[in-house]
């Protein structure tokens, strides 16, 4: 479902001296349906940059990255739009969305854009965020209004509203309490069962032993020093 | 797909000054494209340019219409093109009083494009145009008022009403939220997202504002001095961007 080959990433900072720093060189992992792939190394190593350039986030400088058939690293952008709706599904550690919008509808939108009806969307959002204890008199509110840990669970419903085939989730259980925690993690079970391939990045090691098959020291694909 | 819109090496002199040079794209049905740039850096004369406003120095501007397919809208018959400005496009102006009639109720102004295109019932345009108000946030108590009698942020939301009224395939918009007051933006945000989300409706939106970008656009053209230096999706253009100018553009915006 999720392929990566020899994929490398170079920034190149054009206003701090042209500064061209390498972060990466043949990468490469394959995670198949059903399977979570958890991206280990310490921080810095290149964890979220790798996932960034399996979502399109960040411009890959070279190799291949398969998400559902489509190659990102040099598809289109209407294509990668497309991907995002219906196959590629991304947890970030930040919720952002639009001042104003009520909880229930930032759920809701991920579904209602892949042409679900109103009652159903809304009805599975409510689902989800009973299911991840926001408490229903703050389901009419901005979500920017809430808490970091109420932000964060939002953003994880909002996250698994839709059943994406291939899901990235960024530190998922990160800044959450021990039942809140258990309800991710339940979750991320969830979505394995129905056929979901998942990119992961998890401090929690408990948590990464628990939903993850295979771990992947990002390390090791660190630039060799030149 | 056949794209809605597609632009194919649109240029605009001024005299000895570039306008803009050499702009190409394609927009597809349901997309929304932001156009970044500072002041100066040709945005707008390529946006008059695209929307008929503007005469380019050479170019095409291709529109799939509705009864004929592709269509190059530059060598349109002015008829053809003033039908189409009715119809399937609109466009919401910086300034409220370029796109309202500001001596006509808000009513009529939202009427006024309906009637443009056929309706002659008072009752159903009326109901009409209750409706957009309501959409745009506007109390229907007020429908009879004067844009002039509105603050700027009613101007301009009664400008996006009569512009969408129609059933627009394509909007251009110039700096939509600019000056008006944040909570009145997020509103303005929210409806806009709403109405790309039901209608399916494209748009072009050129902002100097990166916060509504991120949130209202897919793709991302950046402009310097009248050239297109970087396009791409959004988040990528703005989270790792490639060219120099985009990075000094990024890197310059204040974090709230």
């Amino acid at each position: 479902m999720i392929t990566v080959e020899n994929v490398s990433k170079v920034f190149t900072l054009h206003n701090q001296g042209g500064a061209v720093i390498p972060v990466m060189e043949h990468a490469a992992l394959s995670v198949e349906p059903g399977e979570c792939v958890a991206l280990t190394g310490v921080s810095g190593a290149g964890k979220s940059t790798l996932m960034r350039m399996i979502y399109g986030n960040y411009l890959a400088a070279s190799g291949r990255i398969e998400v559902g058939g489509l190659d990102v690293v040099g598809a289109d952008p209407r294509e990668i739009l497309a991907l995002r709706r219906h196959t590629l599904g991304y947890v970030s550690q930040f919720l952002r969305v639009v001042p104003r919008v009520p909880a229930l509808d930032v759920v809701a939108e991920p579904m209602l854009v892949v042409g679900m009806g109103q009652e159903a969307a809304r009805a599975r959002a409510r689902d989800l965020l009973t299911r991840l204890r926001i408490p229903e008199t703050l389901w009419g509110l901005s979500p920017l209004t809430f808490s970091g840990g109420e932000q964060q669970r939002v953003n994880i419903a909002r996250g698994f509203a839709h059943e994406y085939p291939a899901m990235l989730l960024d530190e998922p259980t990160a800044s959450l309490d021990g039942v809140n925690r258990e309800t991710v993690l339940t979750l991320i079970e969830e979505a394995k069962d129905r056929g979901a391939a998942i990119v992961g990045i998890f401090h929690d090691v408990v948590a990464r032993n628990r939903v993850a098959d295979r771990e992947i020291d990002v390390s090791t694909f660190a630039p060799a020093a030149a | 797909m056949t794209p809605l819109l597609s632009v194919h090496d649109i240029s605009k002199h001024y005299g000895q000054r570039i306008g803009c040079a050499e702009v190409s794209f394609d927009l597809y049905p349901g997309e929304v494209m932001g156009i970044v740039g500072e002041s100066g850096s040709g945005k707008s004369t390529l946006l008059n340019c695209m929307a008929g406003q503007l005469a380019p120095d050479q170019g095409k501007v291709v529109f799939d219409t509705r009864a004929d397919g592709p269509r190059d809208t530059l060598i349109m018959s002015e008829p053809e093109r003033r039908m189409l400005m009715r119809t399937d496009w609109a466009l919401v102006h910086q300034n409220p009083r370029d796109g309202l009639r500001m001596g006509v109720s808000a009513g009529g102004n939202v009427g006024e494009r309906l009637m443009a295109v056929g309706a002659r019932n008072y009752g159903t345009i009326r109901a009409k145009a209750i409706d957009w108000l309501d959409k745009v946030e506007i109390d229907e108590d007020r429908i009879d008022d004067r844009p002039r009698a509105f603050s700027g942020g009613m101007q301009q939301r009664l400008q996006i009403a009569r512009n969408l009224v129609t059933g627009p395939r394509l909007v251009f918009m110039d700096e939509p939220t600019g000056g008006l007051d944040v909570s009145v933006q997020a509103r303005l945000l929210d409806l806009l997202r709403s109405l790309v989300r039901e209608l399916g409706l494209s748009a072009i939106i050129v902002t100097h504002d990166l916060a509504v970008v991120r949130l209202l656009a897919d793709r991302l053209m950046v402009m310097k001095s009248g050239y297109v230096v970087e396009t791409g999706l959004t988040d990528q253009v703005l989270d790792d961007p490639q060219h120099d100018y985009t990075q000094l553009l990024v890197s310059s915006v204040l974090q709230v």
